[in-house]
């Protein structure tokens, strides 16, 4: 970016142009590029753990088919649904304060807000399903008889493989840190929800909707992820 | 590529806004991708389901950041930063489960002569 040629500067500062910034356009691409170097962080902290599951993947396969049979695909494509949605509306939010639509954009932050609490019910509902069943991490894995029924006959016959509470070890990590960023962004989109009420956000100013939509992607699409990965097998 | 924000007189450039119907096929796209992912999962392909779900999984993700998230239109260095992080993500995963597999069957070996051997 070049600096504005003295001499050219504002008479009077855009409210929310901070001090060390010379106007809203370095401004705005600041933010994105600091934005962006987040994202990689956060693309390389969830690396680590996929590294977890590739290898205890690619070393006890089985493991794999036997668990996911206490895993309910079809609450994991709901919540697929759900998320691409609140992406959906948070990428509407976006548009809404770059072209000025200040009741539009209310709606697409409650609307993605919601989702995002649809999403954590969902996800609520799953954690204590399991959990009431003895399908805990590591050494807290303890099945009950009553869900060890549900099985497939073909599963039953033979002995459960191994490990499995290294199994559930992973999956309560990665889906336990991916809703933890789920609990983040609904807070974030509680007060970008509060100031756009105040009528901060508009064609001029909308680095805080922006940038926490980004993020919000990126919570998408590392579930995108880890659907498949978990549920599907 | 556009100059949206290259710009520096404040207001002066007007925000690039995402066409609606951009935004609904995106959201579409992305809902079709995971019929189509559950669906592949129902047919059994062996080893190759993994594959064809890691597929649909990137394909869907390059959607929600090359629209979504805008980086299409945006500045090539944001593709860059991002790009470089996945690449080594992918580089991690890749060569530790290669390595892995390299001595695993080794370490089977070993464990099955040791249960020949019977308990000591």
């Amino acid at each position: 970016m070049s600096a504005p040629s003295p001499g050219s500067a504002p008479a009077a500062r855009a409210p929310f142009l901070a001090p060390h910034f010379g106007s809203m356009g370095s401004q705005l691409d600041t933010a994105k590029l600091g934005t962006w170097l987040f994202l990689a962080s956060e693309v390389l902290f969830f690396g680590g753990l996929f590294t977890a599951y590739a290898v205890f993947r690619a070393n006890h396969p089985d493991l794999f088919h036997y668990a996911h049979h206490f895993l309910d695909w079809r609450l994991g494509a709901l919540n697929t649904v759900v998320l691409i949605g609140s992406s959906l509306s948070a990428a509407w939010s976006v548009r809404c304060a770059q072209l000025g639509q200040r009741r539009g954009l209310r709606a697409a932050l409650l609307v993605t807000l919601l989702l995002a609490g649809v999403f954590m019910v969902v996800k609520y509902t799953e954690y204590s399903h399991k959990l009431h069943h003895g399908i805990g991490w590591g050494a807290a894995y303890h099945p009950t008889a009553e869900i060890l029924e549900s099985l497939p006959a073909a599963l039953r016959a033979v002995p459960a493989p191994e490990h499995l509470g290294t199994f559930y070890s992973i999956y309560f990590l990665m889906t336990g840190l991916h809703g933890i960023h789920v609990l983040v962004g609904m807070g974030l989109y509680l007060w970008l929800l509060r100031r756009a009420g105040r009528g901060d956000f508009g064609p001029g100013y909308y680095v805080p909707v922006d940038m926490v939509a980004l993020y919000w992607h990126i919570v998408d699409m590392i579930w995108i992820f880890l659907f498949p990965l978990f549920y599907l097998v | 590529m556009n100059e949206t924000h290259a710009s520096p007189r404040e207001g002066a450039a007007a925000p690039h806004a995402l066409p609606a119907p951009v935004l609904v096929a995106t959201a579409a796209a992305l809902m079709a991708l995971t019929v189509l992912t559950v669906v592949a999962s129902r047919i059994d392909l062996g080893a190759f389901n993994v594959v064809l779900a890691l597929a649909i999984a990137g394909l869907k993700a390059s959607l929600v950041a090359l629209f979504f998230m805008h980086l299409r239109y945006e500045n090539r260095f944001s593709s860059v930063v991002f790009v470089t992080a996945v690449f080594f993500a992918v580089l991690l995963v890749g060569l530790v489960v290669f390595d892995t597999t390299q001595y695993q069957p080794d370490l089977r070996a070993a464990q099955q002569a040791a249960q020949r051997a019977g308990p000591r």
